[in-house]
């Protein structure tokens, strides 16, 4: 099923005459009504007569997080703020927020992707949807909320938080759907199952999972776990949240509404594009967002695009997975480390919770890389040495996978933090002048 | 004749042991004997207690790493030369002990054995007539 079959099936040649026509309208837009555009342009020499087809786009400049920084809070708009009808922020963890606002016309192109991501999943009027995600300043909640109510579903705004009362909700209302970060999902199964409410008696047939990276080990654990499918919804809140892409059936990677966020995939350190298929740092250009229009903005998201047309019937471009962020990416000894590949050991190994948190630091001079994990209770012995030998196998199996061996520190269970929202999973304490 | 043993995950972090010791003893629960075995980031703490199925209970719902293991508990008298010739015994019998530890009161001396095969070292430390000792006395101790 599609929301928007002539969109999400168009031929690549029909797009591209979209992607151009769209692009040079939403060119136009941002420089005659963005003062920050306009300056970037102008020292680029490029002005909107030089835009007249999506291949052009190489000609603009990049936008990057630091900019909405720069321009807060509402420098990037390029409508009067008496247009713009909504504002969403995320919380940076370092310095000012960045906020968004948005037009009843983008709020209407935000819906309506949300509701070609539910389609794609299987999803449909007739179904209940829990909102695990946080309702507020956060894109999540409010993002997935109005995707369900375009499709005509039923949505339990629940929000994020008070676990007790998600499960139970989520049982007595027959909940069919949940909406959360894969590490929240991961976190309510482990509760359900500590439960006394068996498994079958929840109705659970479809997981929409997302604003964090995950694996399809993970996926495979939360399928099994709560006996769903789980699929990708893909999001940014710089792009508008929620909804940018999402997975079908197929579960063969993540289609993006092209017509709306065109995606590039460019090489992070000399932002030039990579060939056709190869992995990058992947970047967006939203075009027909009125309220905050965003040019070539970098996503720090590594990843790589497949334009071969996919089994669903979809021509929409596909992303693969996530490989990691080109700024959490972990230099260590001088080796890139994603935690991803943490993540993706601990989750073939059945002797550990999928749970960690890395330590690095700089010891004379040298880089210490410590993976705290726990053992899954099966797995506690009266031998130190069958211990000791979980931790050097998954030693092992880290240096294979990352080219670089942790200091394995098996901690006491339930020590490290579960987290509500996005997972910390990282501490670097090093202090690189 | 086999005594269950409570095997505890505990970080190298001060006042681990203490709140251990602390929740048993909320509970009511008596330790008889225990030992600790460790390296640079954990140890296992082995202990016997009173009430196994409470104290599994108490520590589990605390969220601690807890295992259950069968071990013999073998009663000696408490003078030169007696664990010897147990020790021996076993040995000739191709009993290997992966961990032991002992308490002694007054004229007996008590030494719990964690061997590779348990039914083979009940058997032939009770064939050569040594005295085991039966659980339910052991976690009266």
């Amino acid at each position: 099923m599609m929301w928007n079959e002539m969109i999400e099936s168009m031929s690549r040649e029909e797009m591209r005459k979209l992607q151009s026509a769209r692009l040079k309208h939403i060119v136009e837009h941002a420089y005659h009504n963005t003062p920050f555009y306009r300056k970037k342009m102008q020292e680029m020499d490029v002005t909107p007569a030089d835009i007249q087809s999506i291949d052009d786009i190489v000609k603009l400049p990049f936008t990057v997080k630091q900019d909405l920084r720069d321009n807060y809070p509402f420098g990037l708009m390029a409508t009067p703020m008496s247009e713009i009808v909504r504002l969403h922020a995320s919380s940076g963890t370092t310095g000012k927020p960045i906020v968004v606002g948005y037009t009843r016309k983008d709020l209407s192109m935000w819906s309506e992707v949300v509701a070609r991501c539910l389609t794609a999943y299987g999803a449909s009027k007739n179904d209940i949807v829990q909102i695990s995600y946080g309702y507020g300043l956060f894109t999540g909640g409010l993002g997935a909320h109005a995707g369900v109510e375009a499709i005509g579903g039923t949505v339990i705004p629940i929000s994020s938080g008070n676990t007790e009362k998600q499960i139970q909700l989520m049982h007595d209302f027959g909940a069919n759907i949940l909406c959360c970060t894969p590490s929240y999902a991961l976190y309510l199964a482990e509760t359900i199952h500590a439960s006394d409410i068996p498994l079958e008696e929840f109705k659970l047939r479809i997981g929409v999972f997302g604003a964090e990276p995950w694996t399809d080990n993970m996926r495979k654990e939360l399928e099994e776990k709560l006996n769903i499918k789980a699929y990708d919804i893909y999001g940014l809140t710089e792009i508008c949240g929620p909804g940018v892409g999402g997975e079908c059936a197929c579960q063969n990677g993540t289609h993006l509404w092209e017509d709306h966020f065109f995606p590039e995939i460019v090489d992070p350190a000399t932002l030039q594009p990579v060939a056709p298929g190869e992995p990058g740092e992947l970047v967006f250009t939203t075009l027909t967002k009125e309220g905050m229009p965003m040019l070539r903005y970098r996503t720090r998201d590594l990843t790589s695009l497949n334009y071969e047309k996919c089994a669903c019937g979809r021509t929409a471009v596909r992303m693969n997975r996530i490989l990691g962020r080109s700024d959490d990416m972990l230099i260590i000894r001088g080796v890139n480390v994603f935690p991803s590949q943490v993540e993706s050991v601990l989750l073939e190994m059945p002797e550990f919770e999928p749970h960690y948190f890395i330590v690095v630091d700089r010891v004379n001079n040298t880089d210490t890389f410590q993976v705290q994990v726990e053992l899954r209770p099966a797995y506690y012995s009266d031998e130190m040495n069958k211990v000791l030998a979980l931790k050097k196998k998954i030693a092992a199996r880290m240096q294979s996978v990352i080219g670089l061996q942790p200091d394995i520190k098996i901690v006491e269970p339930r020590s490290i933090e579960r987290s509500m929202g996005k997972a910390k999973h990282v501490q670097d304490n090093r202090k690189l002048v | 004749m086999l005594a269950k043993q409570l095997s505890i995950f505990l970080e190298n972090k001060k006042g681990r042991f203490t709140e251990v010791a602390k929740i048993l003893g909320e509970a009511g629960i008596n330790m008889t004997a225990f030992t600790v075995s460790e390296n640079s980031d954990f140890g296992i703490l082995r202990l016997i207690v009173s009430d196994t199925e409470k104290a599994i209970a108490v520590l589990r719902e605390q969220l601690y790493g807890v295992s259950v293991t069968d071990v013999v508990c073998l009663r000696c008298p408490n003078q030169p030369g007696s664990l010897g010739k147990a020790m021996d015994i076993l040995t000739k019998n191709g009993i290997f002990v992966e961990y032991m530890y002992a308490f002694s009161q007054g004229d007996t001396a008590n030494v719990i054995i964690r061997p590779d095969n348990l039914e083979k070292c009940v058997t032939v430390l009770t064939e050569n007539k040594l005295e085991l000792l039966a659980a339910s006395d052991l976690y009266k101790l």
